[in-house]
């Protein structure tokens, strides 16, 4: 066959049994697992499934982790319970997560974490005298790994301090080795799942592009797990040039799990949910490590600790403001008091903290403790150095200031939003519904928190894990890794359930790979319409329309251009400007293949944002004050809202339907707020 | 803060079809310039979409000429400082220079298996086809996290 041109690309067709859409920790944890029950099946049966993995850019650097990570942020240990994670997980959220997911992840992730200490990642320790040493150091001295008894250093109390500049590329070389290389192809953007012809509510394989060469691929397979990160840049960012890039969570997380998994029909839950970080101004440098082991406080700009000054405003949310840790949002609500007081800048007391470390060690500690703070910033937030170094910043000199960021959407960090998945069976999660509008939710769908594989979204054969599994959150990378795992699992049994089902695209691959290519013929056909190719009227570069999209998403959908306010009219503006707006992705132009996968980047951030938008207006309350507030709606309503928003998409009629699933407790939450009873 | 690609020290990798920081940004930022038509200077690579460019350093640490740096984000950054690592098989060595000049070096260990020595399956057990719908990843038995939980915690279980 011939080689394919930018106007007349080749079709590349394969037919799998299990496709791997994403190259990030969730898929790397599947990826390792999967090939092992693989071989089982073969071994037993003689049956060899066809797996491949698709990634968008290259393992070894693609995710969230791709930068690398200082700390692991869910390691339970021995002396934990996964119920008290449990715990932590739904309070952080207000209250609203699915404890079923959070419980399994608990009792699972310590597994991921041990292999990667084996695979070579330096895990701090701390020895019997409780001095830390480095994951190197502390190998050289004959420290136990953590599998052995070792003493991780902890940064609080899930999180476990590394030296994680090559944490994905270790986990990575793991992923590449189990699956051999055969099984994986890099620079493939995928741009949208296929349903079966047969039953439209079964996935059937998925279609996307080659960012290198003019090939279109579609796969067709029976099991397609999807996890391909979060959503950013929906948002406006706080800085408009160069500095855009310059995100919290990765820039190349484009909603791409969300989009495709709505636009396949999947049950969508909790999309109202985000997270607004407070990080290090303008380079979003991580301030965990700041607060929980260097225990610096945050002060406004005269120098008042406005946790302790604002805590009554904690009592305004109860139960969740009276926890020892009070959900992030409730966090960044007593910050923003400050702000729009007019009491800012907001700081990280960097210099009492280390002055007051410096007490007690010696001139040697002291070094190895400005090290620890440079590295905790040059493993995973580079950047931020940068501004460090510009602005002539020495932590132990001169603060830094705090900011809230732009709203972030993911299911894997301190936030929850993603798809509803089969929970596992043996936790007593509910089978069925009982609630007053049980009578709204789609028939198709099914009822209670598992139908038949761990980790399955309401379309039969499609899964997804890490930012992909909403009502659930505080995964992070080690969690992200179990969750493939547990995933990968279900899929192969799914795919040996259904090893007789003929997979049948519903749409024609001529079709596909026209509806993927219509960017560039849009380009193509009216590029010379005008002498200057980025004004036309014919179409818009993705670039506009991406800002498009970030100007109504800030202004009227809670941005930080009003403090993170929106209102019911003011989301009426926003559905009408957005319906628009993805009328317009159709006119999206592409003049290279870079620009294509641009395009079809922001059509999956357009529909992610829509979803979130829809989202918050169903849920009429403010559940996640310092994240958004309805200024008509500005309150926790625990009688009405305490449930799971969820939503379908129908992609032929391009509208949502939002509607309430009951939230049950399978762990004793009343722990978290008072003294046990006995 | 975008990358850049120093002239003289880029050589295109050589002339393969791809350089590594086209391979590694995962981002697809890199681009390699093939007759100079884009920039004026064939056969090196440049940044192709400076704003979009997370500072994530993959293409920095991965460039066997060191011809790439980074200078910080211009709508943000003063300019005069730079932090510029140097990345071996077991650690990274970095060295920031502030505008002021004030200089410091860190050393932190990166990994500590040699690269492409990790066995993913050695010593692990193989699993029955049987046990796919128990709880737990395969290595449960073996890897010591399996965390069972106190069974008076889960409320709902009959």
């Amino acid at each position: 066959m011939s080689e394919g041109t930018f106007g007349n690309p080749k079709i590349v067709q394969e037919e799998l049994d299990i496709l791997l859409i994403g190259g990030g920790m969730a898929c790397c944890g599947a990826g390792y697992e999967i090939m092992r029950w693989a071989d089982a099946v073969k071994a037993e049966t003689g049956m060899e499934l066809k797996i491949k993995l698709v990634d968008k850019a290259a393992m070894d650097r693609s995710g969230a982790v791709a930068q690398g990570l200082s700390a692991i942020n869910t390691y339970i240990g021995p002396d934990q319970d996964p119920a008290d994670y449990t715990r932590m997980v739904s309070n952080d959220l207000m209250g609203i997560t699915r404890d079923d997911l959070a419980y399994d992840l608990g009792r699972n992730v310590d597994d991921s974490v041990h292999l990667f200490e084996e695979w070579g990642l330096p895990i701090w320790k701390t020895d019997a005298e409780g001095v830390r040493h480095d994951g190197a150091q502390s190998i050289k001295e004959g420290l136990p790994l953590l599998k052995d008894g070792g003493k991780p250093v902890r940064s609080g109390k899930w999180q476990i301090m590394i030296n994680g500049e090559s944490y994905k590329w270790i986990v990575a070389e793991a992923a590449k080795k189990a699956l051999g290389l055969s099984r994986i192809e890099e620079r493939i953007f995928i741009v949208k799942l296929v349903n079966d012809k047969n039953d439209p509510n079964r996935i059937a394989g998925a279609v996307g592009f080659s960012v290198r060469d003019n090939t279109i691929h579609i796969y067709k397979a029976k099991a397609v797990l999807l996890a391909a990160g979060g959503c950013v840049n929906l948002f406006r960012p706080r800085s408009v040039g160069e500095g855009s890039g310059r995100a919290w969570y990765p820039v190349w997380n484009a909603g791409s799990t969300y989009a495709m998994a709505a636009e396949a029909g999947a049950e969508m839950t909790m999309m109202e949910n985000r997270f607004v970080p407070a990080r290090f101004k303008d380079g979003y440098g991580p301030v965990g490590a700041w607060f929980l082991l260097f225990k610096a406080k945050a002060v406004n700009a005269y120098g008042e600790d406005y946790m302790v000054k604002n805590k009554e405003m904690l009592n305004d949310y109860p139960p969740y403001g009276q926890a020892a840790v009070p959900a992030s949002c409730l966090r960044n609500h007593l910050m923003l008091k400050e702000m729009k007081d007019g009491h800012g800048p907001i700081y990280m007391d960097t210099v009492t903290a280390m002055a007051k470390l410096k007490e007690t060690l010696s001139p040697k500690e002291v070094k190895h403790l400005e090290a620890e703070a440079w590295e905790d910033f040059l493993d995973m937030c580079i950047g931020q150095c940068g501004i460090w170094v510009g602005e002539n910043i020495e932590p132990e000199k001169k603060m830094s200031e705090l900011m809230p960021t732009e709203p972030y959407l993911l299911g894997s960090h301190s936030g929850c939003c993603g798809i509803w998945v089969s929970g596992p069976e043996d936790l007593g999660a509910p089978t069925d519904e009982e609630h007053e509008d049980k009578g709204k939710i789609p028939a198709h769908l099914p009822k209670g928190w598992n139908w038949g594989y761990r980790s399955m979204t309401t379309v039969k054969g499609l899964f997804t894990a890490g930012d992909g599994v909403g009502a659930s959150g505080h995964k992070f990378s080690s969690g992200s890794h179990t969750e493939g795992r547990l995933a990968s699992k279900a899929m192969v049994k799914y795919a040996l359930d259904n090893k007789d089902w003929k997979v049948e695209l519903d749409t024609a691959p001529e079709v596909l790979a026209e509806e993927i290519y219509k960017p560039v013929r849009n380009f193509l056909e009216h590029k010379d319409y005008t002498t200057a190719i980025d004004i036309n009227p014919h179409y818009i570069t993705p670039k506009m329309l991406q800002m498009r999209l970030q100007k109504i998403m800030d202004e009227y959908v809670a941005g930080v251009a009003t403090y993170y306010n929106t209102n019911d009219k003011m989301l009426a503006v926003a559905e009408e400007k957005l319906e628009m707006l993805k009328e317009d992705a159709g006119k999206m132009r592409a003049k290279d293949l870079h620009e294509l996968l641009r395009a079809w980047e922001n059509y999956h951030r357009i529909l992610t944002a829509e979803a979130h938008m829809k989202h918050i207006q169903f849920r009429e309350e403010s559940r996640y004050p310092g994240f958004y507030y309805r200024t008509d709606k500005n309150f926790v309503d625990e009688k009405n809202w305490h449930c799971f928003v969820n939503s379908v998409y129908d992609k032929t009629t391009h509208k949502w339907t939002c509607f309430k699933r009951k939230h049950v407790d399978l762990v004793d939450k009343s722990k978290l707020f008072k003294p046990a009873a006995h | 803060m975008p990358t850049f690609v120093r002239t003289e020290k880029c050589d295109g990798c050589k002339g393969q079809d791809k350089t590594a920081c086209m391979y590694i940004c995962p981002h697809d930022l890199m681009k390699l310039d093939k007759d100079g038509s884009e920039t004026g200077h064939a056969m090196k690579a440049f940044n192709q979409e400076p704003e979009q460019c997370w500072e994530c350093y993959s293409c920095v640490k991965i460039c066997p000429q060191g011809a790439i740096e980074v200078r910080h984000y211009a709508d943000i950054v003063p300019l005069g400082g730079s932090v510029q690592p140097m990345r071996g098989s077991d650690s990274i060595m970095w060295t920031i220079k502030f505008r002021n000049g004030t200089l410091k070096r860190f050393k932190f260990p990166i990994r500590t298996t040699s690269e492409g020595s990790i066995n993913p399956y050695g010593g692990k057990p193989m699993p029955k086809v049987s046990e796919l719908t128990a709880p737990g990843v395969f290595t449960k038995e073996v890897m010591g996290g399996y965390r069972a939980g106190k069974p008076e915690e889960l409320i709902r279980r009959k």
